[in-house]
């Protein structure tokens, strides 16, 4: 039963995932992106973490998305057109195309390896696995073990705001 | 009968089934109750032809909006335009499901309501059943994230009409809910700091007793004050009513985001936006109002006091609707933003200090 309902999801996962850049309507895309997180959101359930799964729906699908969303109403494109002219020269040159290559062989070999490696995640866990995953143990985890890695992600998120700032304003002349 | 058909599951599907339809009818009443507290409002009658005092005015309604012609304009994206109303109706009723109104019972508290005696010496139930649709314990956050993805509803709405008026509303829509939704996250959080919990019924239940005998110890009252206040404004611009109902701004975008829907799937938005209502009165008074304690009746006839409290918030909600003219758009945005955010966030602060000092719910 618990089986199942993780193939239902992975599938949906990754049915979702690989139509987000399969098909070229980008408002579909940031749909199926959305169900994409849905789908993880019942895998963090079935592994017995209601708290991520639900912290997963308010940021990424609540939250980002909406503004994603509302992104692309305001540009308002039927279909997103094939990169031309000086872009897709630049991308399609043989320095991007190497570096790619590169990425999609590291990107195989985690796979692998995560494939491989043989950790065995109980569905539905009870008493003390899933007392190890209440929302203290999270916050404890993240603000006392690895408060310096949080601390350097928010300053980063930060500076890419400040970034996305200076670029769209307009200088007075 | 087969082995997995205990009581327990009976009592379940009973409850999930009594919700659900109990939903649709107080969003019926609702329709009732708004025109005629809109017509004692503005000096009329309001409906009193159809049944005693209009009472069947919402059947004639719906009856009404069955027999319309579902239109869909030509350049329309199909697919969206149907999906729209059904998300919205979706998120609403789910949004509910995780909300609890009433103690836990078991069938010694059906024999007390209804006076069968045989009832209270069956132990069918191995554990007393939790009123509501399902016990989450991360409850707080489900409510949250489910009324986060109700926007989608709206949004998709306003796009895949491909029409103006409907886009500026889903456009105005979308901004004013991330804008709002987190004022509305962080009177949340003070809740739960306070608590200690995520669990919507433990915070109910840390609501009980009395301050000097008489002031309930509800957290609205004290010390939440400030919370439950950013909490209502933050409620009224997340449902989009009056006087924060820009998505659908009758005198600039015809009816906003819903402009090109007839019918049916009229009658779904008509439906999910009564039972947004119904939720964020429910959430305000499980959080803030003591939830189902209250002086006066037994605990297992607590439900009572649940409904009569949803009522008043429902009832000061509509009030509010046909009192307050509706803000400019920039006046909400600089609102949400300047005053209530930072206003919440001062709340927040104050009430984490004030828990690590007196060592609240430690």
């Amino acid at each position: 039963m618990h089986a199942l309902l993780f193939w239902i999801l992975a599938a949906l996962a990754i049915i979702a995932s690989v139509l987000v850049v399969g098909q070229r309507n980008p408002m579909y895309s940031v749909l199926l992106l959305i169900a994409s997180f849905g789908a993880l959101s019942g895998l963090y359930v079935i592994l017995g973490s209601p708290f991520v799964a639900t912290i997963q729906i308010i940021i990424y699908a609540g939250a980002i998305m909406v503004l994603f969303l509302f992104v692309v109403m305001l540009l308002n494109v039927p279909t997103e057109d094939p990169a031309t002219g000086y872009h897709a020269r630049l991308l399609g040159g043989a320095g991007p195309r190497r570096f790619g290559a590169v990425l999609s062989i590291l990107l195989a070999i985690e796979l692998g390896w995560a494939v491989t490696t043989k950790v065995q995640p109980t569905m539905f866990p009870s008493g003390e696995a899933r007392a190890q995953m209440t929302v203290y143990d999270i916050g404890l985890k993240l603000f006392r073990d690895y408060s310096f890695a949080f601390e350097a992600t928010s300053v980063l998120i930060l500076v890419a705001m400040v970034g996305a700032i200076i670029l769209a304003r307009r200088e007075r002349s | 009968m087969p082995a997995f058909i205990t009581p327990e599951l009976i009592a379940h599907l009973v409850i999930i089934v009594a919700v659900f339809f109990a939903l649709q009818i107080s969003a019926a009443v609702l329709v009732y109750m708004e025109r005629k507290v809109a017509a004692f409002v503005q000096q009329r009658y309001g409906p009193y032809l159809v049944g005693p005092r209009g009472l069947l005015q919402p059947l004639a309604d719906i009856l009404k909006l069955i027999m319309k012609e579902e239109l869909r304009p030509k350049a329309a994206d199909t697919i969206l335009f149907y999906i729209a109303p059904v998300l919205s109706a979706t998120a609403a009723f789910a949004a509910f499901s995780v909300v609890p109104f009433g103690a836990d019972a078991d069938f010694s508290t059906l024999a007390r309501i209804t006076g069968i005696t045989w009832l209270t010496g069956w132990t069918g139930l191995s554990q007393p059943i939790h009123l509501a649709a399902a016990d989450v314990d991360v409850g707080v956050l489900v409510i949250f994230a489910i009324t986060s993805m109700g926007v989608y509803g709206v949004v998709l709405a306003g796009w895949a009409s491909n029409s103006k008026y409907s886009l500026l509303g889903g456009l105005r829509s979308s901004a004013q809910m991330i804008s709002y939704e987190l004022a509305y996250g962080m009177s949340f959080a003070a809740v739960i700091l306070m608590a200690n919990s995520l669990s919507i019924r433990e915070i109910v239940d840390q609501q009980q007793g009395y301050w000097f005998g008489f002031i309930p110890k509800w957290y609205g009252i004290f010390p939440q004050f400030f919370a439950f206040l950013i909490f209502m404004i933050a409620g009224v611009a997340e449902t989009n009513r009056a006087p924060f109902d820009f998505p659908e701004a009758e005198q600039e975008l015809v009816a906003g985001y819903h402009t090109e829907y007839s019918s049916m799937s009229f009658a779904l938005f008509f439906l999910a936006e009564y039972i947004n209502m119904v939720t964020v009165s429910a959430v305000a008074t499980d959080l803030f109002l003591g939830g189902w304690h209250g002086p006066f009746l037994p605990v297992y006839l607590g439900w009572i006091w649940f409904f009569v409290k949803v009522f008043l918030i429902l009832f000061f909600y509509i009030w509010m609707r046909w009192t307050l003219p509706r803000y400019r758009y920039d006046q909400l945005m600089e609102f949400g933003w300047k005053w209530l955010l930072p206003a919440a966030v001062v709340n927040l602060l104050v009430t984490a200090g004030l828990v690590i000092y007196f060592h609240i719910g430690a």
